[in-house]
């Protein structure tokens, strides 16, 4: 064996490689992608749990779309005010005031109103309860009421009354934790100072709903026709309410049918929710 | 070969000789990338820029390694061709088709260990084919590629909304059904010119 059969081949190899090294690098140039800088900076600020909470895939994308502009640098619901300054301070805009947020159950059918099809007398726990066949409401879309938003909530905001779960407003801080615990996924975050709701999230048709709850969404639209500010909209056989445009009129209340528009009013600054328009819960 | 036996042999890889459905080579982009047509069809793209170039190139380079009769080397620089070029085209589809690079994601670089690019490298060689010749086959072989993962793309969008019992739903649906397609394909192996 002789040194050159070793030479050549590494030689060979080498050669190819610095061949394509210049190659790439050349490419390089050519082709190079200027990345914002401040898309690192931001992203070192948000939380970095890529919960998905903002909307985006995770706290790259966030951070990505607020350079680009397209989200707002208090995006992030988790990181709250501090992480909102301190982006803020990045992009050189002023942060406005976050909205603050609180937990709303989207459902009325206590005890006496959701008729139940069958006697649950399993674990309290609603995600067991939802394998039995949906759990024992008849309404695919009713609160179970066994409280696994109770345990959830950090901030022991969540009681079950009659049947559904009830969020005290006062001490719920709009973390959305409950949201996520919900196997109906029938818990939204609305605005804090919002004063209406719809106390229903049935997708069934009328007919089907008004056989399962006394108090389901049954789609007559009358509260869109009554709506002045095009706010509230009958989608997939549910009345919403876009609480952008909503100037709480009190218009919707006065005409549902079934009394599930739930309406809150203000007293001494704080949050007070009116029971006249609602049967006794 | 004449121009009509290299049409022949480029029909014959794309159909008979299928990669995926014959050959079973690059089975991992194949389910991996095809949950959408267009980004199937992406990384089908993608695959045939590196096979024909690459195709191109590991010719020259094998030419280079008989000189010296280093043969026995043909694989290591194969590898060293391919991952270049992959290199080349992530760069350019950073650049160009974002969109594209984003939804391929770990796929794109993993085109460099596709035995889809080296198998096509190696059976140039295997089958003497010349520089032409080599061209057309990688090309023809990565359009193969191409329809197979386009295809079975279209199968996936129909397997999404279908409600199989709940063992078979996924993953294993999905291999039962790319199971069937290669079965279909196998009837072009019956194919005589």
């Amino acid at each position: 064996m002789q040194i050159s059969d070793v030479l050549i081949p590494v030689l060979i190899f080498a050669g190819l490689g610095v061949f394509f090294g210049i190659l790439l690098a050349i490419a390089a140039k050519i082709f190079e992608v200027k990345v914002d800088e401040r898309v690192p900076k931001v992203q070192e600020c948000l939380p970095g749990a890529n919960c998905g909470g903002c909307g985006y895939s995770g706290c790259g994308a966030l951070a990505e779309a607020i350079v680009k502009g397209e989200a707002k640098p208090s995006a992030c619901t988790v990181g709250g005010a501090e992480t909102a300054q301190k982006i803020g301070e990045i992009m050189g805009v002023e942060v406005e005031e976050r909205v603050r947020m609180r937990a709303q159950v989207m459902c009325s059918g206590t005890a006496e109103f959701a008729k139940k099809k069958y006697i649950y007398a399993g674990a309290k726990d609603c995600i067991s309860a939802t394998k039995l066949a949906g759990g024992d409401k008849l309404c695919p879309n009713g609160c179970i009421g066994l409280g696994t938003c109770v345990t959830s909530c950090p901030f022991g905001a969540i009681s079950v009354v009659n049947g559904v779960a009830v969020v005290d407003y006062k001490k719920c801080e709009g973390c959305g934790v409950c949201t996520h615990a919900c196997p109906k996924g029938i818990i939204k975050l609305i605005p804090y100072n919002s004063r209406h709701w719809v106390g229903c999230m049935s997708v069934e048709k009328g007919a089907v709903t008004r056989k399962q709850c006394e108090v389901g969404c049954i789609s007559c639209k009358l509260c869109e026709k009554a709506c002045e500010y095009d706010a509230i909209h009958v989608n997939g056989f549910v009345a919403s309410i876009d609480y952008d445009k909503c100037v709480g009129c009190n218009k919707c209340v006065d005409k549902c049918p079934r009394h599930i528009i739930w309406s809150a009013g203000t007293q001494y600054g704080n949050l007070v929710i009116l029971r006249e328009n609602i049967k006794d819960i | 070969m004449s121009f009509g036996e290299i049409l022949l042999m480029m029909f014959g890889a794309v159909l008979v000789e299928n990669f995926i459905f014959a050959r079973f080579y690059g089975c991992c982009p194949f389910l991996g990338v095809s949950e959408k047509p267009d980004t199937a069809f992406g990384m089908g793209m993608a695959v045939t820029f590196v096979i024909t170039l690459s195709s191109a190139v590991t010719w020259l380079v094998y030419k280079l390694l008989e000189l010296f009769h280093l043969e026995y080397l043909q694989t290591i620089a194969f590898i060293l061709v391919i991952a270049a070029l992959v290199q080349f085209i992530e760069m350019f589809l950073r650049k160009f088709i974002p969109s594209l690079y984003s939804a391929l994601g770990i796929y794109l670089p993993l085109i460099t260990t596709n035995c889809a690019v080296l198998s096509s490298a190696l059976l140039n060689i295997q089958n003497g084919y010349n520089l032409i010749e080599s061209i057309c086959f990688g090309f023809a072989a990565a359009i193969g590629f191409t329809l197979a993962i386009v295809v079975f793309a279209g199968v996936r969008m129909r397997l999404a909304t279908a409600k199989p019992p709940r063992s078979f739903k996924g993953f294993p649906l999905t291999l039962i059904a790319a199971g069937l397609l290669a079965m279909a394909f196998s009837g072009f192996t019956s194919l005589s010119f």
